[in-house]
């Protein structure tokens, strides 16, 4: 029994429950949107370090044993993104309540929050492979609500597109589990890697392994697949995009890491290239499409799908190394683009727009947010020292070894059109005066999302993203040991008989090698060998 | 019955993916409760059929006799259900504040954040 698997997804299950008894009060709704964020921020750590000491934790929900049962499974990678989870959920709690105008909370802002951090931690942590789709629906859901909190034109018209998408894919996905289970006949992911191998390879195999790949695509937003993000994410409330920023596109590119690891593992020589040029693709369109846009959080949306294809990347290039870089990119964008998303919203309270040709004199007034977003944008494009630097340098090295040097040529010319587009919002934001068209009210009364004003408490936003641009310089500082653990998720990702043997325990793949020995030991070997250099 | 339930679910496809490509938002949304339909179909259907044999154990004993019904399927398909169910809820409400604030049925209208 190891209650800290299954606490990141109950605790803000509670929170959640627990705000939605409160609907009236809202000073207890935003106490427990901080306190229920505090504890799954502590639960987060608690399992982080627990992985840390013992590599695998599972637990079966039930007590039924594990390819019955639904499997709780905390890998390395699963450690990090819950971490993530908690640091984000984190913020979000405290940056919310100086953002959410009164209109948004009394609609049930915080309890969806809730909701949609328990989505994403069991998406993370389930072992199952239609509870993923469960959980993803959990988080599509919440998501849903909270992108048209507020009701206005542009909103609805982005919800049109991202619902649309978003449950087309989750049809894509659901259509894909019933013919996998068709298949192999289990659900659980480790039952289903283990019958995978013994399974002859025909080609319905292929077929799913690529339905698994669009379905998770459009929810990760890679190319060619992706349109349904920058006609959204720059549509509801900034605390709801950061939110959706950092965290919901990763959950798709998790699922294609963990899909991709372990059950298709030997899919994989047949789309490699395939994902290799996906991932090229998104990584260009997205830097390109930002390129030409002149609004904060749509230049910022864009750079998403952009950095979305270095993840993709990551494991397109399918080596231990190619797959830590890539979950290294993931850990340095999900703070990193969320805290752009934190800074867009002081400057919108600041001078009351997102558009850039509007805004300027940030950096003589507010120098210290200046700082902030320098490094943030600069971490973002991959400047050293700072985090973004040490992910691209992983995946350049990994693909340079690889010896995809095409690929690898254009990660790092994306690199420099993103400094490009940094540059422009730091031009134009925090460099230029401000123009004198622009009738900044000099007072600075802030007024929420729905236009009431609200108890000047600018320190609720300051203190995120403050503390996220910190993280993002001790990334880079302390790369090192954080590589240690990446290289471990590189490996474990790249030998599933370890996940196998925590769920389905140590008899279940002793059976399987007793099974067929000879091709087990072989495959041992040349994972052996694939690690030795 | 598994080729009549094979063109059945074929045939819900594709006219579920015919109407999403309107240009309606009503026709939209029925394309997506139509692709629902079809995706538990095909569960069911994949999952194998079995007639007139219910999952039960004989009392007394450790394992079933002989083929019975696979329930998981059937857990499943209630799942996805409730789950749609609930999705296409908030689609239909979704639909029905866009056509009040953009005033049209038509998607071609509702291109402002695409740009």
């Amino acid at each position: 029994m190891r209650p800290e698997v299954a606490l990141p997804v109950l605790l803000p299950l509670l929170s959640g429950a627990i705000s939605l008894m409160f609907w009236r009060s809202r000073p207890m709704q935003r106490f427990i949107a901080v306190a229920g964020n505090v504890a799954l921020f502590v639960v987060s750590l608690w399992l982080f370090i627990a992985v840390l000491d013992d590599g695998y934790i599972t637990m079966q929900m039930g007590g039924w044993p594990a390819p019955f049962g639904i499997t709780l499974v905390a890998d390395m990678l699963s450690a990090v993104m819950i971490l993530l989870t908690g640091i984000i959920g984190l913020a979000m709690g405290v940056y919310s309540l100086a953002t959410t105008g009164r209109g948004h909370e009394k609609f049930g802002y915080y309890p969806l929050m809730h909701l949609l951090l328990a989505g994403v931690a069991g998406a993370f942590l389930t072992g199952d492979i239609f509870n993923l789709y469960v959980w993803f629906e959990v988080m599509l859901v919440a998501s849903f609500a909270l992108l048209i909190l507020g009701g206005e034109r542009a909103q609805m018209e982005g919800a049109i597109k991202y619902v649309t998408l978003n449950l087309l894919a989750s049809v894509i996905f659901l259509t894909a589990v019933g013919l996998l289970y068709g298949t192999v006949g289990s659900l659980n992911m480790a039952d289903i890697a283990l019958r995978m191998d013994e399974a002859e390879h025909s080609g319905m195999v292929e077929v799913l392994a690529v339905m698994f790949m669009v379905a998770f695509g459009i929810k990760a937003a890679a190319f060619p697949l992706f349109f349904w993000l920058p006609a959204s994410y720059h549509t509801p409330p900034v605390a709801v995009s950061a939110l959706f920023a950092g965290l919901l596109t990763k959950v798709g590119v998790y699922s294609l890491f963990r899909v991709f690891t372990l059950i298709f593992d030997q899919t994989m020589g047949y789309l490699q290239d395939i994902m290799l040029w996906g991932a090229v693709f998104t990584m260009v369109t997205g830097v390109l499409g930002a390129a030409a846009q002149y609004e904060f959080r749509r230049i910022l949306s864009f750079h998403i799908v952009s950095q979305i294809g270095y993840m993709i990347l990551g494991l397109a290039l399918y080596t231990p190394l190619a797959i830590a870089g890539g979950v290294f990119a993931i850990m340095h964008n999900i703070i990193v683009k969320t805290n752009l998303f934190l800074i867009s919203g002081i400057t919108h309270r600041l001078q009351g727009t997102y558009q850039l040709k509007k805004m300027g004199g940030l950096y003589r007034e507010r120098p210290w947010l200046a700082v902030a977003f320098f490094i943030s944008a600069f971490s973002l494009a991959g400047i050293p020292p700072l985090s973004g630097f040490f992910a691209k340098f992983v995946l350049v090295r990994a693909g340079l070894e690889a010896e995809a040097y095409v690929a690898t040529g254009i990660a790092l010319a994306v690199g420099l059109m993103t400094l490009y587009s940094m540059v422009k919002i730091w031009n134009e934001v925090f460099w230029k005066a401000l123009p004198e068209d622009n009738h900044v009210p000099q007072t600075h009364t802030p007024t929420g999302d729905d236009g009431r004003l609200l108890k000047p408490s600018l320190w609720m936003m300051y203190l995120p993203v403050v503390v996220l641009a910190m993280m993002s310089l001790l990334i880079g500082v302390f790369a090192e040991p954080i590589m240690l653990v990446m290289n471990q998720i590189g490996e474990q990702l790249m030998t599933p008989s370890g996940y196998i043997e925590a769920v389905l325990g140590a008899s279940a793949s002793a059976e399987a090698a007793l099974l067929d020995p000879i091709e087990i030991q072989a495959e041992r070997v040349d994972n052996s060998l694939e690690e030795s250099p | 019955m598994e080729p009549l339930m094979a063109l059945a679910i074929g045939l819900l496809y594709a006219t579920a993916i015919f109407m999403m490509l309107r240009r309606s938002i009503v026709k939209l949304v029925i394309g997506l409760l139509l692709l629902s339909n079809g995706a538990n179909l095909l569960i069911f259907t994949t999952a194998g059929m079995t007639r007139g044999a219910p999952p039960l154990i004989p009392e007394g004993m450790m394992q079933p006799l002989g083929d019975v019904a696979d329930p998981l399927p059937q857990a499943v398909v209630l799942t996805a259900i409730v789950i749609a169910f609930g999705v296409l809820a908030f689609a239909v409400v979704l639909i029905r504040r866009a056509y009040e604030i953009v005033k049209a049925d038509d998607l071609d209208k509702m291109k402002d954040t695409d740009t």
